[in-house]
């Protein structure tokens, strides 16, 4: 069975100043999926993470091409509300990354500047909700007035997750969000993953191949800005169509 | 590896450890030849200073009789009292303290003893007392500036009497008012209270220090709040271009002018062309808030600057605008480096003397100002003006001057040391 396509992405090419990143990358990612890219350090795959909800945008010498397209809406259009899309498209990056602020706060930061509550109890509601999506509460419940730094590495990620999921995405992008992790923090994100996936379409930026076998039911695979390519991740791993992918899953380079 | 090879050292191996002991040694001697210096400076600085801290009171006699009657005083206002002529009274009454002397200019030397304003001093304690007044009443009254020298042990002497400012007789009556136990120190509130004056034993820091503080806030609403936003815009929101770095390389070097150049741009326009009034604080803490813009500026876009892209990240990725990123997270991790920044330049500016000069807060100012629109000085060129004065007494002021500038910057630079050491987010 498959997916309906959430995200789709024609002829993609970015420049940072002279230099090319990506070029003309196509790629189809379906809903409440998880779909891994992984490839070489420098490949492109996290300037392609960044597309999606135009993270790039700050950068000033970065410059995007082709289309994305989410529910068949271009983000690139120009009528189009950077600060609503990523209220659509959530991010949580490779280090943790909570604000030095309480945890609660940290929750309730995004939320409170979309005017999601309308009132404390909503408010506290939302963070309580997000907090339990992310597999955390349990752990913070009594202590929610500490500031979110205080943490360890494994549940400050879990944090960035539950405010990312705060402002009730669609989609959320993980750029490589356990390479800061130990093993057990790392077995915990993977798990939760598993659990949003059943709300959220999820895509994964990893360095772990095992990683990407284990969580994501697609995989794409980038080689100096080229997605080389894209298919179900056990094809990805066992009968690639391309030498290059071969050579990365078995290890040959990268 | 043989066993002794770990402890037999090699020539090679000497000579390193010699080079690292040496280079120790050096650090020791500027460290403590840089320690020996400001001691030197202190010690010279206090204890020429502190006998400022405390002046020297006369005892005296006055009778009332009358024509001066203690009754007429109770239904009298201060003010009132405050415009009565006492002058011949209380100068008669402090020739009676010494019946044994009838020559005239003897009993103008003993008036000299005493301060110029021995007639304010007088009414002052009428005031004080008008209710519970006797129809003799002891009093202390200021003693000259010569006298609290002398007192003081600041003047020798021993120094041949026609080059000594105090005369023999007057001595010998000093003497005497000692022997009787007539005089006494006390804490010189005035000192702190007062504004300038020709007469050293009146002459105070007050205007000084209440020009200091007017100048000082002018300077904090000016600077700070256009540093921040200043800063915040270049760091934050300014595209990189040639325009932008064109500002950054003049704000860096603004903060390396010699402040002097500040002076004359405070002469030139705000003095000449928008004829703001001369010598007030006003026009001094905008010269000076030039001066610390550049400061903190500096100051406020290294902090930013330290604040990692990481927060900017997670704040833009929940959807935040660049404004609100900026404002909720980023400006309140900065701010304590920020105000850090500023404190230290206030505390740079409130030694600054050079461009009050050249704006006319170097006059000679008796009213302690009362706004920053008044004429006055502040605390390094009263120092200053004090220093030029003929009088020894002035000497110890100067010094004392210096003492409380000092006190300030130091405690200045330790509530900024304690502002970074507390509020400091580290990563």
């Amino acid at each position: 069975m498959e997916n309906k396509v959430k995200v789709c992405v024609e002829n993609l090419n970015v420049h940072y100043g002279e230099k090319q990143a990506l070029f003309d990358v196509c790629m189809d990612i379906n809903q409440n999926e998880i779909t891994a890219l992984i490839g070489p350090s420098g490949c492109g795959k996290s300037t392609f993470l960044r597309c999606l909800n135009r993270m790039n945008d700050v950068i000033d010498i970065c410059k995007v091409e082709g289309s994305i397209k989410i529910d068949g809406q271009n983000i690139y259009d120009k009528d189009i509300q950077v600060e609503k899309l990523r209220e659509r498209v959530g991010m949580v990056f490779q280090k943790p990354n909570p604000f030095p602020k309480s945890i609660f706060e940290n929750v309730a930061y995004g939320p409170r500047i979309h005017g999601l509550a309308k009132d404390k109890t909503e408010l506290e509601e939302i963070v309580h909700t997000s907090l339990k999506k992310a597999a955390i509460f349990d752990e913070v419940k009594d202590r929610l007035d500490e500031t979110g730094t205080s943490l360890s590495g494994g549940q400050q990620q879990r944090l960035c997750i539950a405010r990312a999921i705060s402002v009730n995405p669609d989609v959320i992008l993980m750029d490589e969000p356990c390479s800061a992790l130990d093993p057990i923090a790392t077995a915990k994100i993977e798990a939760l993953m598993e659990d949003l996936k059943k709300e959220y379409t999820i895509i994964i930026v990893t360095h772990s191949m095992q990683q990407a076998a284990r969580v994501s039911k697609k995989t794409g695979f980038f080689h100096l800005g080229n997605l080389i390519e894209v298919n179900d991740t056990e094809t990805i791993f066992s009968t690639p169509a391309n030498d290059k992918t071969l050579d990365y899953v078995t290890g040959r380079f990268g | 590896m043989n066993s002794n090879s770990l402890k037999i050292s090699n020539e090679n191996l000497k000579r390193r450890l010699n080079a690292e002991r040496r280079f120790k040694f050096y650090g020791v001697i500027a460290i403590s030849l840089a320690l020996i210096f400001v001691l030197i400076l202190f010690t010279n600085i206090i204890s020429k200073g502190y006998s400022a801290f405390y002046r020297t009171l006369i005892e005296i006699k006055i009778e009332f009789n009358d024509k001066v009657q203690p009754e007429m005083f109770k239904q009298m206002s201060d003010t009132e009292i405050n415009k009565l002529d006492l002058y011949s009274f209380s100068k008669k009454n402090i020739y009676s303290n010494f019946p044994d002397i009838e020559k005239k200019s003897d009993k103008k030397k003993i008036i000299k003893l005493f301060s110029i304003e021995f007639e304010e001093e007088i009414k002052t304690y009428i005031n004080k007392n008008k209710n519970n007044l006797g129809n003799t009443i002891n009093l202390y009254i200021s003693a000259s500036d010569d006298i609290d020298q002398i007192h003081k042990g600041n003047y020798s002497r021993d120094i041949p009497e026609e080059r000594r400012r105090v005369s023999n007789f007057q001595l010998s009556i000093y003497d005497e008012l000692v022997g009787q136990n007539k005089v006494k120190f006390e804490f010189n509130l005035p000192f702190f209270s007062r504004g300038d004056s020709r007469e050293a034993e009146l002459a105070g820091l007050g205007g000084s220090l209440i020009g200091s503080f007017f100048t000082m806030i002018i300077v904090l609403l000016l600077s700070f709040p256009f540093g921040l936003f200043g800063a915040i815009y270049l760091e934050e929101f300014s595209k990189r271009n040639r325009f932008t770095d064109f500002i950054e390389i003049n704000i860096n070097n603004l903060a390396a002018v010699p402040s002097i150049v500040f002076g004359l741009l405070g002469l030139g326009i705000l003095l000449n062309t928008f004829e703001l009034p001369r010598s007030t604080a006003l026009v001094g803490g905008i010269t000076l808030s030039l001066m610390t813009l550049p400061t903190i500026i500096i100051a406020t876009r290294a902090s930013l600057r330290s604040v990692p892209p990481s927060i900017r990240e997670g704040a833009l990725a929940v959807g935040a605008s660049k404004v609100q990123t900026v404002m909720h997270h980023v400006v309140p991790l900065a701010l304590p480096g920020s105000i850090t920044g500023t404190i230290i330049g206030i505390a740079r500016a409130l030694g600054e003397t050079a461009p009050l000069l050249l704006i006319g807060m170097v006059a000679f100012i008796v009213d302690v100002p009362s706004s920053p629109l008044d004429p006055s000085t502040s605390l390094p060129v009263q120092a200053y003006l004090w220093n030029d004065s003929a009088e020894r007494a002035y000497e110890e002021k100067t010094s004392a001057a210096i003492i409380i500038l000092l006190s300030f910057l130091i405690l200045f630079n330790l509530i900024a040391v304690f502002i970074r050491r507390k509020f400091e987010t580290k990563w």
